[in-house]
């Protein structure tokens, strides 16, 4: 599998390290226990597109947010994780 | 039809015109008692379970495409009980003590091979840390010998004992460890389940789960819909999507694991063993191959395939700690998509659904817990409460804390 870094290009993934999925807010130091449950453990984890944050450790060192078809490791979409738009 | 020595010879002077099917394929009724949705050899185990040790025969086991395609035909054999936390040492020794009893119990040659699981160390540190697994180990009445690197040496010929980087220091073993035939386990488990009565109903995935009032009244399947009180849920790498259809959301991320079988060569290896460097497990077949793996590749995936950095870090392993495995060929790789849940360990329990039953969260060990999970999910269905030996696998253990974290690894599915 090869990702598409927006800052180096078309990679090897073995550059990158994972971190898993993106788009999860760590809820307040006062959040209820359901909260950060939900936070901490719970994952959609279903087969489709799925939007995750990888690192590029061995390149830009940069945080990018992928969305790839976790079926066939199609990439839809990279772009920086710091880009206003991936922190949704 | 019962399996023997003698019914071979029987069937060698009759042309062998005695072979039926080893289990029916029937159509799905409107109604059981009881479904397991997931076919493999933890659904299967628990379905023959059930019918053994509680007397529940009205059971389907619905399996989305054929028996022994999923991660029961696809794993790297190993069978052991070699954990150091109370909850798993006591689960995993009840699996090994089915194991042992096994083939005997369902009439099926799994080939059961107890040639013994050894965990090498290369570090003072790393020998601590197994002592006090062993001594865990035994306290809790499972074998375990600490040998040094002499011993180690005995052993197993071959391994770089005095690899500059890595130097084999010694090794825990546990001798009632080894292999099994893993697709003997899927075969054996469906034709003793089929015996007792059990329906194993094949290219019949669920598409819903229907539930009223707060408990479970059946499924929408490929082949019609199925009403039953009870469901258990035992769908490994698919088990968010099968329980997502009950609006559930697991603490469970899916990952593809990879094994590989070299070409077949003549006895090199009697024993199971595993680097304590790096994360490799090799054993060798009757057929002569080897057999090893090691890493998920660590990012969510549903394909059942792998990609090639892992491939790689594989070979590296395999060839520090066996020089010699350099000239053999890699004969067949392929991947399995494994449930990794949040501390490492299972679920075997109940759901805030009632009725509904859930079994995950195997982290590419799933294999050699087949006969205990199956014997565990069949107490927790029959009965609706878990038996003592998963009473620690809850769902519920990620909300209240009380994770059982073999590696201490934390809430990261992609490293356990």
């Amino acid at each position: 599998m090869r990702l598409p870094c927006p800052c180096c290009g078309v990679r090897g993934n073995e550059e990158f390290t994972y971190l898993g999925p993106a788009g999860l807010v760590r809820p307040a130091p006062d959040a209820t226990e359901d909260a950060w449950h939900a936070f901490m453990h719970e994952r959609e984890n279903l087969a489709g597109n799925h939007r995750e944050l990888w690192w590029h450790g061995q390149g830009c060192r940069a945080w990018i947010v992928v969305t790839r078809d976790v079926r066939t490791h199609r990439i839809e979409h990279a772009e920086l994780a710091r880009d206003p738009e991936a922190a949704r | 039809m019962r399996y023997s020595a003698l019914a071979l010879l029987r069937g060698a002077l009759t042309g062998q015109r005695h072979w039926t099917p080893a289990w029916r394929d029937p159509e799905p009724k409107p109604a059981y008692d009881t479904l397991i949705v997931g076919g493999g050899g933890h659904g299967l185990a628990t379905a023959y379970y059930l019918a053994k040790e509680h007397g529940i025969t009205n059971v389907a086991v619905l399996e989305k495409s054929h028996i022994g395609s999923g991660n029961v035909g696809r794993n790297t054999t190993i069978i052991r009980s070699n954990y150091l936390l109370p909850a798993n040492t006591h689960f995993y020794e009840k699996s090994l003590q089915l194991w042992e009893g096994l083939e005997q119990d369902i009439n099926f040659n799994a080939m059961v091979s107890q040639r013994g699981v050894l965990n090498l160390y290369h570090s003072d540190a790393q020998r601590d840390a197994y002592a006090r697994r062993g001594n865990a180990m035994r306290l809790a009445g499972v074998d375990a010998e600490l040998l040094d690197a002499a011993a180690v040496r005995a052993m197993v010929p071959g391994l770089d004992m005095d690899n500059a980087r890595f130097p084999v220091k010694g090794g825990l073993l546990q001798r009632r460890g080894g292999t099994v035939r893993h697709d003997a386990v899927a075969w054996g488990y469906a034709r003793a389940a089929d015996q007792r009565g059990v329906d194993i109903l094949q290219n019949c995935e669920v598409t819903g789960i229907d539930i009223a009032q707060g408990r479970v009244v059946g499924v929408q399947t490929a082949r019609g819909p199925i009403r039953a009180r009870r469901i258990g849920l035992a769908a490994a790498g698919n088990s968010s999507r099968v329980a997502a259809l009950a609006g559930l959301r697991l603490p469970i991320e899916s990952h593809v694991l990879q094994a590989f079988v070299s070409e077949g060569v003549k006895p090199v290896l009697d024993t199971v063993v595993t680097f304590g460097a790096g994360h490799f497990y090799v054993s060798q077949s009757d057929k002569g191959g080897l057999v090893f793996g090691g890493d998920i590749d660590g990012f969510n995936s549903y394909a059942q395939r792998g990609s090639l950095p892992v491939v790689h870090d594989v070979m590296e392993s395999a060839v520090a700690l066996f020089p010699a495995f350099s000239r053999l060929r890699v004969l067949r790789q392929w991947g399995g998509v494994m449930d990794m849940s949040m501390d490492g360990s299972p679920i075997i329990g109940t759901t805030p659904i009632a009725g509904l039953f859930l079994n995950c969260g195997w982290c590419y060990g799933g294999f050699k817990a087949t006969p205990a999970s199956g014997w565990c999910f069949a107490h927790t269905i029959a009965t609706g409460a878990p038996h003592p030996l998963n009473a620690a696998f809850t769902l519920d253990r990620f909300r209240t804390g009380a994770v059982i974290d073999e590696k201490g690894a934390g809430a990261t599915p992609n490293l356990h």
